[in-house]
């Protein structure tokens, strides 16, 4: 028996050898990290990256901060993040920033007997919930305005993330302008108050799925895709909005990027009768001089590729495509970058 | 072992001593130094645990080990939540699997049908076997879910007016402590009753005659036969189990929660030491207190399954055979 | 027996009889729950093509064929690592340092090893190899992976050369042999069923082990067989998956999660065989 294993192991440690260095015909690979945020999106880029170019994506969905964290430590090639960074942050760690595309948060609950686009609810009374201030479903300042929506005396909780989350910044910068009575900040994490942690925006939605009672905040992929009972949300000009590509472009189409410092902009809480009010771009990070400049230029020739071809694609998933002045803000800011 | 002949086995007919020394100095010397290797993989890695948690201990001192304050934004960081987190999930396993295991143990070594006995017994051996991360996702598909439709929500009304207990059972989520310790019951419960299984059936049948021809029932023959007989393997047996659930992390991370706070409610949600460090590592820049802190976790979990493996082997007698 | 004792001794009796079969059947559910669900989602979601396509997002029928073969040159290669340190470590023991302090020592060091966690060998590894040359790669995780599978076969080597008679050895050494040939040519072989189930069992571990390739080969969405960069693996695919928003994605993860149950108990089996053969 041991001659007849030995023949095997042999040929099969052969086999494995075969498998281990054989490389197919050389196109280019890049690692990407960062934002769970546009992950959906950026893997639907990839693969049809894949079958235009036969170049690889490969990215993994950790969070933002972590994002931020690889790519300064140089262990990818380039870091994806909801929260810019700001210029001098950028600066020291040497890196050039940039947008991809356009993203919406939307409210989700776990309320039983409660349809999607059924709840209405205000940042006012969103910023108490978080907050602990408001903690029971029946509390007066949301059956006020949900008249016929069936509410029980259910204890509320929040759910965050739990990781460093671009996400979270988007949510609680919203927070911070729409809600007078906001007063824990914006950030990537916050020291939140009340309430449990998912990991990524799939933690957060599996969480809320496993809660009843639950609110959550997620990137609309992850509340379509899910299912999941999303809220109407009043916005600047008062009215309570439903989640749809209208609503998103109302807000989208109001950003100035020729003027845009940094290329970055702010689409929160943005006036008009039709705005979701929580829709923010989300953007790349790539080294300005990385040790193999050819893996940079292959990171900006996909998002070059991405802007020319990948609107259809955003467009079905719910995401929003970059303007062509924002794309021709990109390219300039891209001189900045040694890509050979 | 037929092919061996006496000539393979000498060193040396004539003129070749020298080779055969040196052969018997490589072989000697290869194994020596694998043995080392070992020594030195261990020493690797709590050198490493340490010296990467060195700044945490030099700003929080060893009040990091309770202190039950985990803050990212402040860059304050503590290992309490987590260190309760963990005991309290396996403490929750713990006392779910081990009273299944005896009755598991027991009916299949008492009261099935003796061929019963074997197939059965490597079922459960192949159930410990499975990957940890199928416990994660049915804890996660399956038992959360159910647990939150109607097990907490009920819990929580029954103690609604009992003073202490309402706070221990009150409302929470099916991502909870509780949860993460019942997926990890599931997930030992077929280990430790494999063990158990196999040291009651290893009692010497010489002493459980005797008792049996006293006249004694079959249950006071396995407590007062079987059981003190295997004692020191069983707790052996308990501790590997406690030992496997205090540093898991794919059965707990899908469940846990990830609230960073402490809470006295079971159902609340929580963390482990395990789930925190794969939830968080990738966020760590390199030099940070982030990094530092979650390496100070690593050598909290080391310490803490140390402790539990020194004790059984304290507990257990040694692995000689002869 | 007659009287009140004995009746209540047989009361108790029954009693127990009866908590115990009550155990049996709460134990047999909960595993049959698992194992029913494992079944039931993966199977329907099993598909030839999931063995041949590679990864893919939501609405293109992809497959887990570059995390399966990920795995398969991960955990090849950490045992190709694992078992020469761990055989000779582990005939060391047997051998060359019975009774001795240093001996005590280092069994007690591999045992130690054997109960660590996981998800610290993976933060080892990271640190080791990982951090210092900048890149997730499928060769860290190939270590991480040995480094879980050495304590096994060591206590596994160890424990089945300590069962060769002692007869067996001293004839041989009578004939006139130096150690080593008694060890490699009588022990080795005496034992070699035992030592190949140990091996067994170190691969059935290690291929269902998740968290110490979180930080070390990362993960790959894309075809790819090179030891220097991110590599896929089945527990890992397996884990970004499920909890995926794609109920599509979903679905495979739960067919991995089939397929990779039934190859672990596979080698189980195998290593169960394997030791009843040859007594």
């Amino acid at each position: 028996m041991t001659a007849q294993l030995s023949k095997t192991l042999r040929r099969a440690v052969l086999l494995g050898a075969a498998f281990a260095f054989a490389a197919p015909a050389v196109a280019a690979e890049i690692t990407g990290a960062g934002a769970t945020f546009p992950a959906p999106l950026y893997a639907k880029w990839a693969s049809a990256y894949k079958a235009a170019t036969n170049n690889s994506l490969n990215y993994q969905a950790i969070g933002s901060g972590a994002g931020i964290a690889q790519i300064k430590a140089r262990t990818v090639d380039f870091g994806a993040t909801d929260d810019p960074m700001k210029p001098d942050a950028i600066a020291d760690a040497g890196l050039v920033q940039f947008p991809a595309v356009i993203g919406s948060e939307v409210i989700i609950v776990n309320l039983p007997g409660v349809n999607s686009l059924q709840l209405k609810l205000t940042p006012e009374i969103i910023a108490a919930i978080y907050q602990g201030k408001i903690t029971k479903w029946d509390d007066a300042a949301i059956t006020k305005i949900n008249a016929g929506v069936p509410l029980r005396s259910m204890p509320i909780t929040p759910v965050y993330r739990s990781d460093s989350s671009g996400t979270t910044a988007i949510f609680t910068n919203y927070l911070t302008k729409a809600a007078k009575n906001w007063t824990l900040g914006a950030g990537k994490t916050l020291s939140w108050p009340t309430g449990s942690g998912g990991k990524g925006n799939d933690g957060v939605a599996g969480n809320v799925k496993n809660t009843v009672g639950a609110i959550g905040y997620v990137e609309y992929n992850y509340a379509a895709a899910n299912k999941l009972t999303m809220t109407k949300l009043s916005n600047a000009s008062g009215k309570f909005i439903d989640p749809t590509a209208a609503s998103f472009n109302a807000a989208a189409s109001q950003a100035d990027w020729a003027g845009a410092p940094n290329v970055t902009t702010n689409m929160l809480a943005l006036p008009g009768a039709n705005t979701w009010p929580i829709v923010s771009a989300t953007y790349i990070l790539v080294p300005a001089k990385a040790a193999d400049p050819k893996k940079t230029g292959e990171v900006l020739a996909f998002f070059d590729w991405a802007y020319k071809n990948g609107a259809k694609l955003a467009v079905d998933l719910g995401y929003l495509p970059l303007p062509t002045t924002a794309v021709r803000r990109i390219h300039a800011e891209w001189n900045a970058v040694t890509r050979k | 072992m037929t092919d061996i002949t006496a000539i393979d086995l000498l060193p040396a007919a004539s003129g070749r001593p020298r080779r055969s020394l040196g052969a018997e100095r490589l072989f000697g010397g290869s194994v020596t130094a694998m043995g080392m290797i070992v020594l030195g993989l261990l020493s690797a890695i709590i050198v490493m645990l340490a010296i990467g948690a060195w700044p945490t201990f030099r700003s929080f001192g060893l009040a990091f080990f309770w202190n039950p304050v985990w803050d990212s934004v402040a860059d304050k960081y503590g290992a309490g939540v987590m260190v309760y987190g963990t005991l309290l999930s396996s403490a929750i396993a713990l006392l779910i699997a081990v009273p299944l295991a005896v009755g598991v143990a027991y009916f299949l070594t008492e009261l099935a049908p003796q061929a019963f006995r074997r197939p059965v017994g490597i079922v459960i051996q192949l159930l410990a076997a499975i990957p940890s991360i199928i416990y994660g996702m049915w804890g996660f598909f399956v038992l959360a879910p159910l647990l939150a439709a109607h097990f907490i929500l009920d819990v929580a009304d029954l103690f609604a007016h009992v003073p202490v207990l309402n706070k221990v059972f009150d409302y929470g989520s099916g991502n909870s402590v509780f949860t993460a310790g019942l997926v990890l019951a599931a997930m030992i419960l077929p280990l430790i009753t494999a063990m158990f299984v196999e040291i009651l059936a290893a009692t010497p049948v010489v002493l459980k005659e005797s008792v049996y021809g006293l006249g004694a029932t079959r249950f006071e023959v396995v407590r007062h036969v079987a059981v003190p007989y295997g004692r020191r393997a069983m707790i052996g047996a308990v501790m590997l189990g406690l030992g496997r659930a205090l540093g898991e992390t794919m059965a707990v991370t899908f469940v846990i929660g990830n609230a960073t706070r402490l809470s006295p409610n079971l159902f609340a949600q929580g963390a482990t030491i395990a789930s925190t460090i794969a939830n968080e590592f990738s966020e760590a820049g390199f030099g940070s207190m982030k990094l530092a802190a979650l390496l100070g976790l690593g050598l909290t979990l080391f310490i803490i399954s140390f402790i539990v493996l020194a004790a059984s082997r304290a507990l257990v007698a040694p692995r000689v055979v002869s | 027996m007659a009287g009140a004792l004995a009746s209540r001794r047989k009361a108790t009796n029954l009693a127990v009889a009866v908590l115990a079969s009550t155990a049996a059947v709460i134990a047999l559910a909960v595993l049959a729950s698992i194992l029913w669900t494992l079944l039931a989602r993966g199977l329907p979601a099993l598909r030839f093509g999931i063995l041949t396509t590679s990864m893919a997002p939501t609405g293109e029928n992809g497959g887990l064929a570059n995390a399966i073969v990920g795995s398969l040159i991960q955990d090849g290669i950490g045992m190709l690592i694992a078992i020469p340190i761990g055989v000779l470590a582990g005939t060391y023991l047997a051998e060359y340092a019975r009774g001795s302090k240093l001996g005590e020592v280092t069994r007690f060091v591999s045992d130690i090893l054997l109960s660590a966690p996981s998800i610290l060998v993976g933060l080892f590894v990271y640190t080791l190899m990982v951090a210092t040359t900048r890149s997730y790669s499928g060769i860290a995780g190939a270590v991480a992976l040995a480094v879980i599978a050495i304590p096994i076969i060591i206590r596994t080597t160890e424990d089945m050369l300590s069962l060769v008679p002692v007869a067996l050895r001293e004839a041989a050494a009578a004939l006139g042999a130096p150690k080593w040939k008694v060890v490699t040519l009588i022990a080795w072989r005496a034992a070699g069923a035992g030592m190949l189930t140990g091996i067994l069992l170190a691969l059935a571990r290690v291929a269902g082990e998740t968290a110490p390739l979180l930080f070390t080969s990362l993960g790959n969405l894309n075809w790819s067989t090179s030891l220097a960069k991110p590599m896929a693996s089945l527990p890992v695919a397996i884990y970004q998956m499920a909890s995926s928003p794609y109920e599509d994605l979903v679905q495979i993860a739960w067919a991995g999660a089939l397929i990779i149950t039934v190859g672990v108990l596979a080698i189980n089996i195998l290593a169960q065989l394997t030791v009843g053969r040859r007594r």
